[in-house]
């Protein structure tokens, strides 16, 4: 048993043992959960995959004459803003598109430039177009705004992400005799291909599936800097089936997160296009999991034998929200690449980057390492209680 | 005049099992040699050649392909990935028809071996990232 503050201060004195959540597998293969726990102080997860429930807001300062945004309209390089905050307060969704955009027609449309790679923008340092209409009242005269302005600009340049981090995904396939194109990617028809979408092994809630050191407040790794986990994620379903070793058979528990986007780097945030569907935005993310214990340890040495996905056909069962049986895959076979479906060799491929993934998992690593990132204790534990529902339409 | 070219021929669905090379042979005089040939997500034929005989057989032999309402275009352009912007998600590995990607299983990069480009343009639109692009 240890805590937190212990793996603090063995990290202070350079003296903390961290692995990544891959590495650790072979070490608690080799020497047992037991030795390895007592060994192993942190393990280090990753995932860089798109995730279209990603935004950020921002703060301007006052200008001469002073306008207020709230109620009124804001553009980033044309891409509507929503501004229904406080005068010098809006935000930014990855999704958002610019309104002459001409969506998906034809289709499949090809969604050049949204949300997700002006945020991509703005971390480079790139200069945008920063317009505002609005209506005037005696204390802020001002109807129009229209200026150049950078991410040093702002006051505040907050990343957010109501949801992100899922806690495994469906792999996608498409029954039908049309090729579709989702937010999964093209999806080849006649079973013509797989796509799946975690980094299974590294993924962080997979190496704590019941949430007992990620929680609310835990320091991270997000976009290349610093952030935080704010809440649970919208959509957390952690009742979902799970395997004997408490693995989520299909989408789980999932993650808010939050972090100043002037500390993040391009290489960890890039805007995204689906052809077909529209812009996201692929974060990077790493999560440290301190070992506290033996049953911790034995959770965070997952592997991808062990992880189970649900095959989704995107077709008719998805968009319709219909019941679908084609079976469960591990992430060992789907990382080979085939997997079989109605006994068809189905081509695999992933959206989420392993390669990317590990390398977040290695950064953060060097951080704790460096003593430059220490962990912190849950503020609040993410809820096991907590239901995703259908909508009723009345 | 003997020229020899190599061209990416796109075939509609409805020409798909129609002996047309034959005809380029047999009606044409000219030789061939198939550097690739494969189908596409939209049950698109695509067929590289690399076609060879007199400079008037070749010019009758590319009309006889138009008329067929066949798309016609030199293997002249380079399709070239950005690393910079390449996130290695593997997206375009079962998109591409010529398996010009490929994924390394120890370092679970995705390497594209250009050579076996024939510059289809698929991977451009689908790549999330849009690290691929034509090059002129
Ligand atoms: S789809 Fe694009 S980003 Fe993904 S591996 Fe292929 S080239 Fe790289
Ligand atoms: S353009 Fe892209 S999809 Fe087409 S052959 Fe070249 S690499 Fe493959």
């Amino acid at each position: 048993m240890k805590t937190v503050a212990e793996i603090n201060e063995k990290i202070k004195k350079g003296k903390a043992v961290i692995v990544t959540a891959e590495e650790i597998i072979d070490l608690a293969e080799k020497k047992g959960i037991k030795k390895t726990a007592r060994e192993v102080d942190v393990v280090t997860t990753a995932t860089f995959a798109p995730m279209c429930s990603s935004g950020a807001y921002f703060n301007i300062g006052p200008t001469k004459p002073k306008v207020r945004l709230g109620g009124g309209k804001v553009y980033l390089n044309d891409i509507p803003c929503y501004a229904g905050f406080a005068a010098g307060d809006f935000l930014l969704g990855a999704t958002s598109l610019p309104e002459n955009d001409s969506r998906n027609r034809p289709y499949p449309g090809e969604f050049r430039y949204g949300g997700g790679h002006l945020i991509e923008d703005l971390v480079s340092g790139k200069d945008v177009k920063l317009e505002a209409h609005t209506y005037s009242t005696n204390c802020y005269p001002g109807e129009k705004l229209s200026t150049r302005i950078n991410i040093k600009g702002f006051n505040e340049a907050i990343l957010f992400n109501p949801r992100n981090c899922y806690q495994n995904y469906n792999v996608a396939v498409n029954l039908s005799r049309e090729t579709i194109y989702t937010y999964m990617g093209v999806l080849k028809p006649n079973l013509g291909n797989a796509h799946y979408c975690s980094s299974g092994q590294l993924s962080p809630l997979l190496n704590d599936p019941y949430y007992q050191t990620i929680g609310i407040g835990t320091r991270i790794f997000l976009g290349g800097g610093v952030g935080y986990v704010a809440w649970y994620g919208t959509q957390h379903n952690p009742g979902v089936e799970r395997t004997k070793k408490g693995i989520p058979k299909e989408p789980a528990g999932t993650l808010a997160l939050i972090g100043d986007l002037k500390g993040m780097k391009q290489q960890w945030l890039r805007g995204a296009s689906f052809l077909g569907y529209g812009v996201t935005l692929i974060v990077g993310i790493g999560i440290p999991i301190p070992l506290l214990n033996e049953e911790i340890c034995r959770y965070a040495a997952v592997k991808d034998r062990d992880i189970y996905a649900k095959i989704v056909d995107y077709s008719e069962s998805y968009p319709q929200n219909k019941k679908g049986n084609l079976g469960k895959v591990n992430y060992e076979d789907l990382k080979k690449g085939k997997i079989t479906i109605r006994g068809r060799k189905v081509p695999a491929t992933s959206l989420s980057s392993y390669s990317k993934a590990r390398e977040i998992a290695e950064t953060l690593k060097m951080w704790i390492k460096g003593g430059s990132f220490l962990l912190t204790e849950a503020v609040e534990k993410l809820p096991l209680n907590v239901k995703f529902k259908p909508l009723k339409v009345r | 005049m003997i020229i020899s070219r190599k061209i990416v021929l796109r075939f509609p669905p409805d020409l798909i099992d129609q002996p047309i090379v034959y005809r380029l042979v047999k009606d044409y005089n000219l030789s061939f040699g198939i550097l690739r040939a494969s189908i596409t997500p939209k049950k698109e034929g695509l067929l590289v050649l690399e076609l060879t005989g007199k400079k008037e057989d070749y010019r009758k032999g590319i009309d006889f392909l138009s008329r067929l309402k066949i798309k016609i275009q030199p293997l002249s352009k380079d399709v070239i990935r950005d690393e910079d912007k390449c996130t290695h998600c593997g997206v375009c590995i079962d998109i591409c028809p010529t398996q010009a990607f490929v994924l390394d299983p120890k370092t679970r990069e995705v390497k594209f071996d250009k050579n076996k480009c024939i510059a289809c343009e698929l991977c451009i639109k689908i790549c999330p990232p849009r690290a691929m692009r034509v090059s002129f």
